[in-house]
């Protein structure tokens, strides 16, 4: 039996795809939405706190599985090592329904108006391709508000007096301050700094049919128990599901997209979860498996039209890899600060985001999430050794006692920090893997440098009796906030995707998630792909209305 | 006591004086069975996760079960590392032996420490294999005392009562909870 045409295949159902996903199906495309992990579901949550999204140590289970997927790894010319996802180098996102949305933390920022517009703000920066976004915080503002109210976001940022302007306040109130909240609240009033409620991904009060956050300990890297946590697996994908236009097959893997002779794509080829080859075809694919792997199979799709991949024409597909360089403090206090409130994370500042006196870029600061034992091993100060009495005494001490106040710094994107595919390594479908090489601008260090010192100063405001950096070091970050691989802009020679995400060459194919951010904010870049994943989908469907890409 | 009136291990232990607390070789309860290591590969590694955490007022790696908790992984996620284990706790009994003339496990509690803090801190190249093998130990031993029980380590919550963690975990509140100290609705 012949495969039934589709109009638009997406390819993974994360912040970017799930979106694109309903949106199109809402407008009467049909689609396929092609998911390579499973849907798990709150209710098979385990709560493992050495098995989840932030600490793998037994294993990924938002996936990928980890015996089918090895990536490599370059730490140096020359020495490649094959790496699984509960390897930190892995540069892991979750690979299920919902994507990162299923088990993030749920930040949700909007990025500020100089953050689209990094090099007409600082410049050009020696080793970094630094640029503008062809789009502005204008454009994507109404979508930004649409993601705000249709996915959810509870919090209050209008303390916030470095905001870009809004139209529409946020749906849902913040959380109660938890302990953290009133420690930090008043000391960084105190230092002339604006502190206000992290906008979240999160139920304060029942909205979208599910009720509120319960406020436990298993929060970040875990889904959500009570479905308090929204994503795209909650929300749009069911009502992208529930239009008819829709179908979800999970468990399959994008092989590659399939062209014609005349360099347009015609759908795209896919191992089901029975591991049968098939062939799906479609007037549109859309790209949203995240910056790591859309790359990647731009890169295995290669043609006699285009060798080296599709829309690579430029040598531009998988180059510029960014993440966030976290750096912060840890500071203890001489009383029990802990609360065992989740989410933990609750306040925030956005004074150093820009105009940081003679220094380029910046980043936001907030309170760290609600902290597990094991997740805490780590955080020792400088010349405490990491095992012994010592050790144990300072898990005792310091546990309870201790706010981490940490942040993403705007990443400087490298030409050379970079995804490309293996020439020897393969997955278990046979299918090239990433192979990772490069690492960070040392502007990111000298930022965080700064960044960390005002972590510091805001702890000691707030009483800490000691405190110590955090500070992050050169490697790669393409991990949960991987971005920049297919980059936007309006010259086809210096960049992969147009302003409505389309590649230059191929105009019905598109990448629809952080692969295209020039530049990545100094926030959790999650609310941003979705806002311009629900600005894509609506220049696509006035796209497709006119011509159906035929 | 447990629900149906039995001790439990750590009342047992306690209330029978087992906890031994500063003697010269710091190590709890050793329990097998054992999976993937030897009897004297499991002692050795006793020896050595009591080191890392060790037993005081609180239990330490030893009776927490971090031992079988990394017996267990080796027959599982982490069965690719059991060669690395086998080599390295042979490699530390000869490196001590030339050392001190006697296995890891024999020697004094302060011959233990000397010994781990030279190899934790040590530039030389020939010690760089069991380096990196304490590395490993650590971080297993972490996950063994801080993780979950479930995996067969943190016997008791043991970590988690030193710690004051609430258990069984508050899983949500009700809002009039929340007025509680530290929270203002």
């Amino acid at each position: 039996m012949a495969p039934k045409r589709v109009n638009a295949v997406v390819v993974g159902a994360g912040a970017g795809g799930g979106i694109v996903a309903k949106e199109l199906a809402e407008a009467g495309l049909t689609v396929l939405l092609l998911e390579r992990g499973k849907w798990n579901t709150p209710f098979d949550d385990l709560k493992d706190d050495l098995r989840n999204q932030r600490l793998s140590a037994l294993g990924a289970p938002f996936g990928p599985d980890a015996a089918r997927n090895p990536r490599v790894v370059a730490d140096a010319p020359g020495r490649d090592r094959v790496v699984y996802p509960d390897d930190w180098a892995y540069n892991n996102n979750a690979a299920c329904v919902g994507g990162g949305t299923s088990s993030y933390g749920a930040m949700a920022w909007r990025f500020m108006e100089q953050d689209f517009r990094m090099r007409s703000t600082y410049g050009t920066v020696e080793g970094s391709t630094l640029d503008d976004w062809p789009i502005s915080y204008q454009d994507l503002e109404p979508y930004y508000e649409k993601a705000e109210w249709e996915i959810g976001v509870s919090g209050d940022d209008s303390k916030n007096v470095f905001r870009a302007p809004r139209q529409r306040p946020l749906p849902m109130p913040p959380l109660p301050p938890n302990r953290e909240f009133e420690i930090l609240e008043p000391a960084a009033e105190r230092l002339g700094l604006h502190p206000f409620h992290i906008p979240m991904l999160r139920n304060s009060v029942p909205y979208g049919g599910r009720g509120p956050c319960m406020r436990c300990r298993w929060c970040v890297g875990f889904a959500c128990e009570v479905n308090a946590k929204n994503g795209t697996q909650n929300t749009v994908i069911p009502k992208a599901l529930a239009t008819g236009n829709c179908e979800l097959k999970t468990d399959c893997m994008t092989r590659e997209i399939l062209t014609d002779s005349r360099g347009r794509a015609t759908g795209v080829a896919y191992y089901d979860g029975d591991d049968h080859l098939r062939e799906q075809l479609s007037d549109l694919v859309v790209l949203s498996c995240g910056a790591n792997e859309s790359a990647r199979l731009l890169l295995n799709s290669k043609t006699m039209l285009f060798p080296s991949g599709l829309g690579n024409r430029y040598d531009w597909v998988g180059r510029n890899l960014q993440g966030h360089a976290y750096t912060g403090a840890v500071g203890v206090f001489d009383s029990e600060v802990y609360d065992d409130i989740g989410p933990g994370a609750s306040i925030a500042i956005c004074d150093f985001n820009h105009h940081n006196p003679g220094m380029v870029s910046g980043g936001m600061l907030a309170n760290e999430f609600i902290r597990l034992p094991i997740e805490f091993v780590g955080r020792t100060p400088p010349g405490t050794k990491s095992w012994g009495r010592e050790h144990k005494d300072f898990m005792r001490r310091c546990f309870k006692r201790s706010i981490i106040v940490m942040g993403p710094v705007q990443e400087m994107p490298v030409w050379d920090a970079r995804v490309q595919v293996d020439p020897s390594v393969k997955d278990y479908w046979g299918i090239p893997v990433c192979r990772f090489s490069g690492g960070r601008h040392s502007n990111d260090l000298h930022v965080a440098e700064f960044l960390s010192a005002k972590a510091e100063q805001w702890l000691k405001e707030a009483g800490a009796v000691q405190t110590w950096r955090q500070l992050p070091g050169l490697g790669l970050s393409g991990g949960q906030h991987q971005a920049g691989t297919c980059r936007m802009g309006d010259d086809p020679k210096a960049s992969v995707v147009n302003k409505d995400c389309q590649l230059h060459d191929i105009d019905n194919v598109l990448v629809i998630d952080a692969s295209v951010h020039v530049t990545n904010g100094g926030f959790n870049p999650v609310l941003t792909i979705m806002a311009n994943a629900y600005r894509s989908s609506d220049r696509l469907i006035t796209n497709w209305k006119g011509t159906k890409f035929r | 006591m447990s629900p149906k009136g039995r001790f439990t291990r750590r009342e047992f232990m306690v209330a029978a004086g087992i906890v031994a607390v500063g003697s010269s070789v710091s190590c709890g309860k050793l329990i097998g069975p054992w999976r993937s290591l030897t009897a004297d590969e499991a002692n050795t590694l006793a020896s050595l996760c009591g080191q890392i955490i060790p037993e005081d007022h609180d239990l330490g790696a030893v009776s927490a079960g971090v031992v079988n908790y990394i017996d267990i992984q080796l027959a599982g996620h982490f069965k690719k590392l059991k060669g690395i284990y086998r080599r390295g706790i042979a490699e530390l009994n000869v490196r001590c032996i030339e050392k001190y003339g006697s296995a890891f496990g024999n020697l004094s509690d302060a011959q233990q420490v000397e010994f781990l803090t030279a190899i934790d801190s040590s530039k030389s190249a020939r010690d760089s294999v069991l380096q990196k093998f304490f590395w490993i130990v650590v971080e297993h031993t972490m996950q063994g005392f801080y993780g979950d029980p479930r995996h067969g380590g943190n016997r008791d919550r043991a970590s988690w009562a030193m710690l004051r963690l609430p258990y069984p975990p508050i899983r949500g509140r009700f809002r009039e909870e929340l007025k509680a100290a530290g929270t203002r609705v």
